[in-house]
């Protein structure tokens, strides 16, 4: 099993939690996987992209048109991050606008949670209910329960679960 | 064997934990801040007692482990590549004088650059200082090289550099773990002045012995280049890397189905290289490709004829050398069909100071009262005053200070109007550079305003523990050194502090340092700018948050977009007004007075 993952957002949405629940997965089913993150100055507010490589590879950057799967916390990244996916490739963002790929109005789902950074989430169970991911429910369940602050964990997984259902 | 999946620079902590370091010192920059981290986070698996510090800066935390090796324990300093260049002091000496206990330099690069002033290569560096430097292309592989890199530190009683990049720092990958040893070593330091006080006298012996134990390192077995063979279809052909791309380079032969069909060398140890290994590579082949990060330091040594690479132009010269980047000069080199040329992409956004961050209010504050200033500024989250127009240079740490000093000599000596120079320095750049160049401004009579933006946190990197604040990096209390006396001490007269929130209180004493700096009995204005950071949760909780909403009064004018910059406002291009992000807004309040017509008003209030 090899699948190329980019996770695309700006600073501050929950993108490195999204990539360690994915690598998590991988790690608790005994799979190689790589990530690599932005840290720093981007974390500022800038656009940050993270990429997972499940399976076995050597290094975690994806190439152009290589990415399987694409998950956008940020709508108007697909204009930065769009070429990375290859043709065919499973596209997920977060928006409350329509157009190309799954959509789902994240943000405002986890607004009405009580946290807008639970849009990660959403948009993680979206991918896990279109069959975009290797990941399957119960293994990202168990995933979240593992890395999420104790507190945080039941709020989680409903972002998760509603995602799910969508 | 238990694994974890962890970051590269967790990796590295976790390393020097396996490894008996006992010494660790660092001083935060991206991407190298999560190491000491680490060895934080994992104290509590250490075997043996460990001192860990943040120091002031990084030349400092150099000498501290310099030291602790002295005694004949094992130590670590860490840094980013910039930072080298402030501890290259001590560095230099260290490669003639030696170490006794193993001693490592963590120096992370970052090719990009990500988040740096430039894109420096560490390894060049120790070709200079002439220091071994390892090249990990994992995290696994970083840590793997920690325990025997300190055992060649403790053969050959020299400092040894491991320079992990950025995107070995930032993976994250499953790693296995290993006991730590127990080494139970206790202090034992042999004064010996003709080495560690070595005069001139002594040093042409030293500088021999460290060239013999140069070339004897070069042909240390565990350290040679590691050959994948191919299976002769491209004779007389070689691919060399080291570092990441090698690793990027072993993804993109699979992907084009060319693993194993031509020979590969990793290269671990890319100074100091052995003559052998070059001798052989100038006989076995007629052409090579180098690929390594950032300069060409494995390409000068070989000064292969047949060599494409960064020399040649073969390889992009500058930047990061993305799989797409190695795939093209690849294809060039093996003469394989020329990959697509890449889609443009747009720029994405742009960092800014986040909602409610006190340098935003300081910054517009600046930009208001002096609109003809001269804004010198500094390395850290502030350096993002460059987007409301407040910040004209960022140079490296402590620059701020001693530029501006230069900005009034320059102008003064013209006889005209001198402009006002406010420079903006944050607290921690204050402690690690900024001192020193502040009791020369006030020495050389260079008449500028000081604003220490304390924020009590090194806020860019994560927040690390600040001098002024007291406390170590495990947590513990120890003395607070603060601001006003040292301020004080260093000759300043006009000292105040102010919540930059208090917009009216802020522009005042704005105006009384200039004031101070122009009258003839004045000087240097110091004026510390004092609000926690908005990313320290405890600060978000002490403070009002009121919901912020924007009235129909709204004209529309874009000034609170354009010139305040706060990610929570931007302009609803259906209706053409202002609109509040309710998902970024802190409701710090700093925007009220920035509207002209009082629109952006608390929800309550409406």
């Amino acid at each position: 099993m090899k699948q190329q993952i980019v996770v695309s957002g700006i600073g501050g949405q929950g993108v490195l939690f999204l990539t360690r629940v994915i690598a998590q997965v991988a790690v608790d089913r005994g799979i190689p996987v790589l990530t690599s993150e932005s840290h720093g100055m981007a974390q500022r507010g800038g656009t940050v992209l993270s990429t997972l490589k499940v399976g076995d590879f050597a290094a975690p950057l994806i190439r152009t048109g290589q990415a399987d799967v694409a998950l956008l916390l940020w709508d108007a990244n697909l204009a930065v991050h769009r070429s990375l996916l290859k043709n065919g490739g499973a596209l997920l963002i977060n928006s409350d606008k329509g157009g190309e790929g799954y959509r789902v109005d994240g943000s405002g789902i986890a607004r009405e949670m009580g946290n807008a950074v639970l849009s990660n989430l959403v948009v993680l169970g979206l991918a896990v209910n279109k069959n975009a991911l290797f990941c399957s429910e119960e293994e990202c369940i168990a995933a979240i329960r593992k890395l999420a602050p104790a507190k945080f964990v039941e709020q989680n997984l409903r972002a998760f679960d509603t995602g799910m259902k969508i | 064997m238990n694994k974890e999946l962890m970051m590269g620079n967790d990796a590295i902590g976790r390393g020097l934990i396996e490894a008996g370091c006992q010494v660790a010192a660092a001083y935060p920059g991206t991407p190298s801040t999560e190491i000491l981290q680490s060895v934080i986070n994992r104290k509590d698996q250490a075997v043996s007692p460990l001192h860990i510090e943040w120091s002031v800066n990084e030349k400092i935390a150099f000498e501290v482990a310099l030291a602790a090796s002295y005694t004949g324990k094992r130590s670590v300093a860490v840094m980013k590549q910039v930072g080298l260049n402030v501890a290259a002091d001590p560095f230099m000496r260290t490669a003639y004088l030696g170490v006794k206990g193993g001693m490592l330099t963590v120096v992370a690069d970052d090719p990009g650059p990500h988040s740096s002033q430039n894109e420096q290569d560490t390894r060049l560096f120790c070709l200079q200082g002439r220091v071994p430097v390892l090249d990990p292309s994992s995290p696994a592989e970083a840590k793997a090289m920690i325990e025997p890199a300190y055992l060649l530190s403790e053969k050959y009683e020299m400092n040894i550099v491991l320079r992990p990049t950025t995107r070995v720092c930032h993976s994250r990958q499953s790693v296995a773990l290993v006991e730590p040893v127990k080494l139970e070593r206790s202090s034992a330091f042999e004064p010996n002045t003709g080495r560690w006080c070595a005069t001139p006298a002594f040093l042409p012996g030293l500088h021999r012995s460290l060239n013999a134990k140069l070339e004897q390192i070069a042909q240390e077995p565990d350290w040679q280049p590691r050959l994948k063979a191919g299976d002769n279809s491209q004779s007389r052909v070689a691919l060399v890397a080291s570092g990441i791309a090698y690793a990027n380079l072993v993804d993109l032969l699979e992907e084009l189905g060319l693993s194993g069909t031509v020979d590969l060398y990793q290269v671990q140890m890319p100074y100091p290289l052995n003559p052998e290994f070059i001798q052989h590579l100038h006989k076995d082949y007629e052409r090579l490709l180098v690929l390594e990060e950032t300069y060409p330091v494995i390409e000068l040594q070989l000064a292969h004829p047949g060599a494409s690479g960064k020399q040649t132009g073969a390889v992009p010269r500058e930047g990061e050398l993305t799989p797409d980047a190695l795939y093209q000069a690849l294809a060039n080199f093996l003469g394989l069909e020329k990959p697509e040329s890449l889609p443009v992409e747009g720029r994405g956004q742009r960092p800014s100071l986040c909602p409610g961050c006190p340098h935003r209010a300081a910054f517009y504050s600046i930009k208001k009262i002096f609109p003809e200033g001269i804004f010198p500024s500094d390395i850290g989250c502030y350096t993002l005053g460059m987007n409301l127009d407040a910040v004209h240079t960022v140079h490296c740490m402590g620059a701020c200070i001693s530029q501006g000093a230069g900005f009034h000599q320059s102008y003064k000596q013209d006889g005209g109007k001198i402009p006002t120079v406010v420079v903006t320095i944050g607290d921690s750049t204050f402690f690690h550079a900024g001192v020193p160049a502040l009791i020369n401004a006030v020495l050389q009579d260079a008449r500028i305003i000081v604003i220490i933006l304390d924020n009590a946190t090194t806020a860019m990197t994560g927040g690390q523990p600040v001098p002024h604040m007291g406390g170590t990096a495990d947590g513990r209390k120890t003395k607070a050194i603060a601001i006003e006396p040292l301020v004080k001490a260093s000759g300043v007269d006009f000292i105040e502090s102010c919540d930059p929130y208090e917009h009216e209180r802020f522009e005042d004493l704005l105006k009384k340092a200039d004031a101070h700096t122009r009258s003839e009995d004045g000087g240097v204005a110091v004026l510390i700018s004092r609000h926690g950071c908005l990313m320290d949760p405890t600060v978000r909780k002490m403070q009002e948050a009121p919901a912020v909403t924007i009235t129909e009064e709204c004209l529309g004018c874009g000034e609170c977009v354009e010139d305040f910059e706060c990610p929570a406002l931007s302009m609803d291009e259906e209706n053409g007004v202002a609109k509040v992000d309710t998902d970024r807004c802190h409701g710090c309040g700093t925007c009220f007075t920035v509207c002209p017509v009082q629109a952006i008003v608390p929800e309550e209030d409406v």
